[in-house]
Formats: C-alpha cells, structure tokens, sequence
C-alpha cells in the first residue's frame, strides 16, 4: 500500500504536465510574442517559478522579460521607427520652460533616498520605459526612479516638485494613449518595485495590495483564495492595479461588475508635493465629506501618484461557459445583446464583439489560433461569456438561449466552449486583437463610448472615407457601448490621420458619445477633450489640477489642454510635516 | 464497422488540482469536470474515420457516476451517433472497467475500439491495455497516426515510442489508445448541440452487464508534490560565489 501511494503522488502532474507540453507548443509562440501575458497556459509555466513570497517578483521579471523580448522582434521588424515624430506630432506642445533639468546633485539625492538600484540610467532599460506599447510615442527621459515604498515616493515627489522637475508616473506601461511615457525629459516613477499584497479578507472579499501589483498576479492570488478580480483585460500580465485604478481601465467584466469607481473602495495617494492622501478606507458605506479617492481614479497621473489599492473582490463562481458566434449583420448583434440581457441576466459576465476585418487579422498576424467557425466567414463575431454557481443550470440556459437565437436567424453559427482550454482559446481571439493590429504595422487607435445602435455606422462610414488606404477595424466591449475603431497602416501618415481626425472626434461629439471610453485622454486626446466635456467642466478641472499639483510637475502635457493650464490660477496648499 | 469511443469525465486539465484536506483525495465539488483530453482525441479519430467513409457508427461510452451524462453530451455534440452510460457511483479502476467494456463489445460487437492513451486523473494507462488483453484483440498504444483499411480488415498504427516513431499493423477488431498529437480535436457546434439532443444515451448497471465491481486496491493517502523552493536573485558574481561555496557547498 504505501507503494502504491508514492506512486500515485509521482504520478499526479504527469500526464498533466505532458498534456501542457503539447498545448504549449501550439500556445509557446503565441506566449513569446505576447505582451498580454496571456491565459491559463502561461500561468501554469510560471506556477514552477513562483512561490509564496517571491511570488510576485518572480513573475514579474519573466513577464518584463517576455515584453522586452517581443520588443525585440518588433526592432527587427523594423517597426521602431514609427514613433512620435511620424505619428502626430502637430499635437505636441512645447517642453514646458520652467521645468528644471536633472543635474548631479539632483542623482546623488535620489541614490541617498532610493539606494543605487531605485535609479536607472542605464540607456537600455531607459529605452524601454521611454517607449510605449504601441511604439507610437517615445520620450527622452534620462532618468527612471523606483520606489519601494510610500516614504519614498513621498520623498521624491517633495523633493522633485521643490526643484520642479517634472515627472511621469508609469505603471505597467501598457496604456494606449500616450500617457505612461515621458513627452520631454521627466523624471519616469515607475511603481513596480511596490507589489506586495498587504492584506486579504476572506469573508468581505477586500483585498489591499499596493500599485505595482501586476493585475494577473493579483487574478491568480486571489484564484487560491476563492475569489476573482471585478475586472480583467488583456494586458493583464503587465499592467499593474496602480495604472488600472489610473487610468479607470473597463475591460472585459466591466458588464458584470461595473467601473472602478464602484469596486476601488479606498486609495492611498502621493500629491506633487509629497502629501500622503490615506484614504485606504475598506468599508462599503463611507460618506464622510467629499469622496476624494474618486478624482484619481481616471485620472492618469496627473493628480498623484497612487501607491495603494483596496478593492472589493467578488466570489469566483464554479461555471463559467463561453459562446463563440457568429451574425451575418450589425443589427443582430445588437439584438443578440438584448436577447442576452433579458435571458441571461443574472450570469451575463461579458458580450463582446469583432468584426470581419478584426478576426481576419487576428488570425493572419497571431500563432496558434484556430478560426472556431472554419466553415465559412461571417461579417460579425460575438462572445458572450455566463458566470454562475450551477453549471447544468447555466448550460442549459445558455444552449435554450442560444438554440432559439440560431432559430430565429440572430444567430448564423457558434460554438460553446466544452472545457476550461477552449474557452480560453475563445477568449485568446478577443483580447488578441491589439497585439496582433500592433504587428499588423501602424494603428490610430479610438475608443469611443456611442450609443450602440450607431456605433458600427462610423465604422462604415470611416470605411468610406478611407477606402483602401488603410484597413478600418473594429472590435470591442459592446456590451457596454464601447467602439475599439482602429485605422491600421503600413506606417503613420499624416495625409491619413487628416482624412480621420477632426472627423471621429466631431461624428463621435454630435452623437454625444465620449472620445474616450477606457483608455483615457493621455497625450493623444489631451487637445480634444472639449469634444466630450464642456469648456466649464475642463475649467474645473484645472482649477482642481492647479490646487492638488501647483507647478504641474505631474504628467505635463497630458490630460488637460496646456492652453487651459496655464489660464487657471490657484494657492498651493501648505504642506504639514 | 461500428467504432466505440470510451470517454472519462474528470477534472478539466486547466483547473488547479487541490487535495482534500483529509487526505482520502483530490477536491472535486464545485471543480470543474470535463472530458478527458485524451479521450476527446480519440472521439475525434473516431468521427474523422466515419466522415472519411470507413465507419458507419460511433459510440461513446462513459462509465461512472450521474454526471457522466454531461460528457456524452458534448461527444454527442461533437458527432458522436449514440452514446451509453454505464452508471456507477463509486471509485472504479482499470480492470473493472475493462471488463465493462469487454461486456459491452461483446453486445455491440465493434471493428474498433478506442480509447484515449489514459486519464489525467489517475494516470493509470492501464485500461487500454487490459481490455485488449481481456478481449484477446490486437493493440495498438499511443497512436500517434491511424489509417484504417476496411477492405484488408487491417489498421495502421504509428506509436510515439522513446526512440522516434514504430509503425504496427494490426488485424481487426482491434484497440487503438490515442497519444496528443494524433489529432486537433473539433468544437461543438450549435447546429450539433442541438442535433446532440434528441439523440439517445442509453444507460446500463454493470449489473445488467454482469459484471462485479471490485478492487485489490485501495488509496491510502493522497499528497500534493512537494512544493519547489524559490529562487533568489543575487546582485551580483561575488554574491553568487560566495553563496554557492559557503552555502550550496559545491564549489
Ligand atoms: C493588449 C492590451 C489590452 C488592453 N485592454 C484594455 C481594456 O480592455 N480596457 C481598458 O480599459 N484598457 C485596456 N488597455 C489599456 C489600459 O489602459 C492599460 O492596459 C492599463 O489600465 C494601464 O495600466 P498600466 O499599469 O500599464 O499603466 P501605464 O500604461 O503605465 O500608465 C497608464 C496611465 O496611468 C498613469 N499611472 C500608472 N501607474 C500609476 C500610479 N501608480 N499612480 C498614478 N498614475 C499612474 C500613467 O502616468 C499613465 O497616465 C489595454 C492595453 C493593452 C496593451
């Protein structure tokens, strides 16, 4: 007998682990070359790496080091040059003059508070923090700072605002608006180096960590606890809660579990000054005086640095079933959308849509996909997600939903995911498709909250506009009315970017949409914003901008047009030591 | 010639495996179960072997508890024509359900037996094996390739062996265990869900099938691998001289 058992315990991950082995060979190219970090798979490689404490370093690295790689191959793709100076750069404003520049003295400081390896300078890594994801904009900044803690952050920021120099926070530095990356030559923060998990209430559900936690380790330590994150998107294998919480990412769940702004419940912020904001509250219910943590929730750095999260994070639920299908028109994807609110309610956990040109791309430019409907094409793709606590009631909901759907010719064709593999191979073509538009060339990028009954009409229309100078995509999170429209291009070019801007701005304004959904305003939108907001509520915004960060030094040029900036005037607050 | 597939319900492969506390083994409420991915290949070798012609039926059979169904439901959904369950609550092991299935070929009287090459549950691969030998059929293990000659009543078979590629011929009847890389196997379709539906599963006691269930073994604890230690990332060579003669004592 107990020979028995120790052979059972040899065996336990074998055939698991070789059924991996085949799966990742078809996954392992997709997995080098994917900046999004990907699914259940890549997690599983990395489970032999990490281990409790160092958890989270641990995955870190491999990830930053499978981001590099990828940025490796973009290099010999020859797709680096495409940066700023061909992109768009008629909407940069000047470097602003009284910014001071960094000399010795200003190095020796941060080495005393940071210690050698908080200050990078070394032209590689620089380099990258310089760059973003999309390698639309890039920088020059000198100097990248790491903190470990709120102390220090506190301590640079008081230091950096007495000096004025000017910096940029970054997080994961997966944003796709410019807004992570230096313009000029401000001082990178980059939170990463603060990634532990502080706390986790099992019974609440409320879990405190600090910014630099990467969004996937957050998904998989809670994943052992029993719980998930109210929200997920494809970057998650990079992007931190600290950039999410700033730039008030949406993503997939959004539908289910709705903004930010309901399930942050509390923040710890750094103001320019170097104030520590404690508002780190973990309670439901709080309405003592004005909500503060709400105005740096979206707010893309330009307020504070965020150094700590708590969130409340609902249960995970047992039965989770994807649908891949497909509709021949516009129309019945919306229809499809509204037969799924009505009839699947209560485990409606995401509906999100591609169209011809995106899953024709994401299958040319990404490996390891297979087209899940091969019989034939189909001008609109829907995925629909249920997250539920019974899996035969769910299932049997969904196929009834589904089965009267295809009846009635909403539907052309689908598949239902059979296993945990297949439904992320589902999920894989969704949240694929920035990365594969990313190696498709160059891409203006728009994100775009319409109501969802116009919203497939710009695409036509852009389409028209275009014709055949460049492929016009569209993807995205109809479920919530949000249009991901992106214009893909050999290269940037400023005789295309004139037949798209102002128009998409101004279509998208007399529809009273917002010019940005998710992704934020960063430097692309920074001059457009009056397209979404009246002249008095981008007034109040810099009124409130001057009070929290008096000289500007955080995340200049970006957010708020520098035109109105520099109108408003205001008090700096004292700051109490 | 009619192909009979055996399907496993487990524990869907991606899901984390976590051990009981008590030890007596793996936690499967509120788990995930799906067809074995081994299994799964198998039924696509199965259907790909029908629509080429040289099948005219193929069978899925799943043995074990209630939910059983669930999982002839997404082979029927796959193409399979019919399926059976063979229902039975508690633990089973290779040679029971051997003798199952030798009862049941006995009934349905195949050309072709497959099954996947083993479950990654128990890891056993043993019940491929044990009904060839029970049944007194050719076998053909880990097929890694399968072409079927129905005129010549033989079957080729290539097997992923350590040292590169076997190839068997073998007479029908015969078993066939499928390793990964046979196959991709197909999604389910709504059109073949719904045609999945009004198919019928016909479900059988191993008592209707005289068979007693039995066992030599018995688990007397089950443990999780022992966890792997984490690394460290030193700052720099001398560190890491100093650490690996001062504390790995290796050099
Ligand atoms: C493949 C891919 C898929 C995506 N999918 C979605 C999606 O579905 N939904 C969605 O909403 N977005 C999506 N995004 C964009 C999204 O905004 C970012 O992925 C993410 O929220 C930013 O996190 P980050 O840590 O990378 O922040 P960064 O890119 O580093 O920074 C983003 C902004 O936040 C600021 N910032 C970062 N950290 C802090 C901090 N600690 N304190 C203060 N300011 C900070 C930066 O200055 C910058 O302005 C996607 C991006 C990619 C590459």
């Amino acid at each position: 007998m107990k020979n028995l058992t120790a052979v059972s315990r040899l065996l336990r991950r074998s055939s698991r682990s070789l059924f991996d082995r085949r799966s990742n060979l078809t996954f392992l190219g997709a997995f080098c070359s994917s900046s999004s970090g990907l699914s259940y798979k890549s997690l599983q490689t990395c489970e032999q790496f990490t281990q409790d404490d160092c958890f989270h370093k641990k995955v870190m690295s491999k990830r930053i080091y499978f981001l590099r790689g990828y940025g490796v191959g973009i290099q010999s793709n020859g797709l680096r040059t495409h940066h700023r100076s061909l992109a768009s750069i008629a909407s940069t404003p000047e470097r602003n003059k009284s910014f001071a520049t960094i000399n010795s003295d200003d190095i020796s400081y941060f080495k005393k508070v940071l210690g050698e390896r908080g200050v990078i300078q070394d032209e590689e890594k620089l380099d990258d923090a310089n760059t973003d994801w999309m390698r639309k904009y890039k920088g020059s900044s000198k100097l990248m700072l790491q903190p470990r803690s709120t102390q220090e952050v506190s301590q640079i920021l008081d230091y950096c605002n007495s000096r004025c120099l000017a910096v940029v926070p970054q997080g994961g530095n997966t944003g796709l608006v410019g807004g992570s990356i230096p313009v000029y030559d401000e001082v990178i923060i980059n939170i990463g180096s603060m990634n532990n998990i502080l706390s986790f209430d099992k019974v609440s559900g409320i879990l405190v960590c600090e910014a630099g936690c990467i969004l996937e380790n957050l998904i998989s330590f809670l994943d052992n606890e029993g719980y998930i994150m109210p929200l997920d998107l494809g970057a998650k294998g990079s992007c931190q809660i600290g950039g999410n919480v700033s730039t008030n990412a949406g993503g997939l769940r959004l539908l289910r579990y709705g903004s930010l702004h309901g399930s942050v419940l509390g923040l710890e912020v750094v103001l320019a000054n170097g104030t520590v904001l404690d508002m780190l509250g973990t309670l439901r219910k709080d309405n003592t005086g004005y909500d503060l943590k709400h105005l740096f929730i979206g707010s893309e750095g330009s307020l504070g640095i965020v150094t700590k999260v708590s969130i409340l994070t609902p249960p995970k639920l047992s039965s989770v079933n994807v649908a891949f299908l497909a509709c021949e028109d516009y129309l019945s994807c919306q229809k499809i959308l509204l037969e799924a609110k009505r009839k699947l309610g209560e485990i409606l956990s995401a509906f999100e849509f591609l169209d011809i040109n995106a899953m024709d791309l994401v299958l040319k430019q990404l490996d390891g996909l297979r087209d899940p409907l091969p019989s034939s094409k189909h001008n609109f793709y829907v995925l629909i997600e249920t997250t539920g606590s019974m899996e035969s009631h769910d299932k049997e909901k969904l196929e009834a939903f589904l089965v009267q759907a295809i009846e009635s010719g909403l539907l052309t064709d689908g598949v239902v995911a059979q296993d945990i593999n297949q439904a992320s191979s589902f999920w894989r073509i969704r949240e694929g498709v920035p990365e594969a538009l990313l190696k498709a060339g160059a891409t203006y990028k728009y994100d775009l909250s319409l109501p969802p009954e116009k919203m497939y009409d710009l695409v036509e229309e852009m389409r028209g506009r275009l014709g055949a100078a460049a492929n016009v995509v569209a993807y995205g999170h109809l479920g919530d009315g949000n249009l991901h429209l992106n214009i893909s291009t050999q290269q940037y070019d400023d005789n295309i970017l004139s037949k798209i801007e102002p128009f998409v701005y101004e279509w998208t304004s007399k529809q009273r949409g917002s010019i940005s959904a998710e992704h934020g305003v960063g430097l692309m939108k920074a001059s457009k914003i009056h397209y979404s907001k009246s002249a008095e509520t981008v007034q109040t915004m810099a009124a409130i901008k001057k009070v929290l960060d008096h000289n500007g030094i955080l995340n200049p040029y970006k957010v708020l047009p520098t035109s109105v900036l520099s109108e408003s005037g205001g008090q700096e607050p004292k700051k109490e030591s | 010639m009619k192909i009979l597939v055996a399907i496993k319900r487990v524990v869907d492969y991606a899901v984390k495996i976590r051990v009981k506390p008590d030890k007596s083994g793996v936690e499967t409420s509120n788990v995930k179960m799906s067809m074995n991915p081994f299994c799964e290949i198998a039924l696509e070798e199965a259907l790909r072997i029908k629509e080429s012609g040289r099948a005219s039926e193929v069978v899925a059979v799943s043995i074990g508890p209630a939910q059983c169904a669930d999982t002839l439901r997404t082979g029927l959904a796959m193409g399979a024509d019919r399926a059976i369950h063979v229902e039975y609550p508690g633990t089973l092991y290779p040679l029971s359900v051997a003798k199952i299935f030798k009862s049941l070929v006995d009934a349905e009287k195949p050309g072709l037996l497959l099954l996947g090459k083993q479950a990654i549950d128990d890891d056993c691969n043993q019940t491929g094996q044990m009904i060839a030998g029970l049944l007194k059929w050719p076998q053909g293990t880990f097929a890694s390739k399968v072409v079927l000659d129905e005129q010549n009543k033989v079957v080729t078979v290539d097997r992923e062996v350590d040292g590169g590629l076997e190839t068997l011929s073998l007479d029908l009847p015969a078993v066939i265990t499928t390793d990964l890389r046979l196959n991709q196997p197909r999604y389910a379709t709504l059109p073949n869900i719904m045609k999945a539906k009004s198919k019928a599963i016909k479900k059988l006691s191993p008592k209707d099938l005289n068979v007693e269930i039995r066992s030599d073994l018995e688990v007397v604890q089950v443990t999780e691998p022992p966890k792997r230690k984490a690394g460290v990332i030193l700052s720099s060579v001398d560190e890491l001289i100093d650490r690996l003669k001062n504390e790995a004592r290796v050099i």
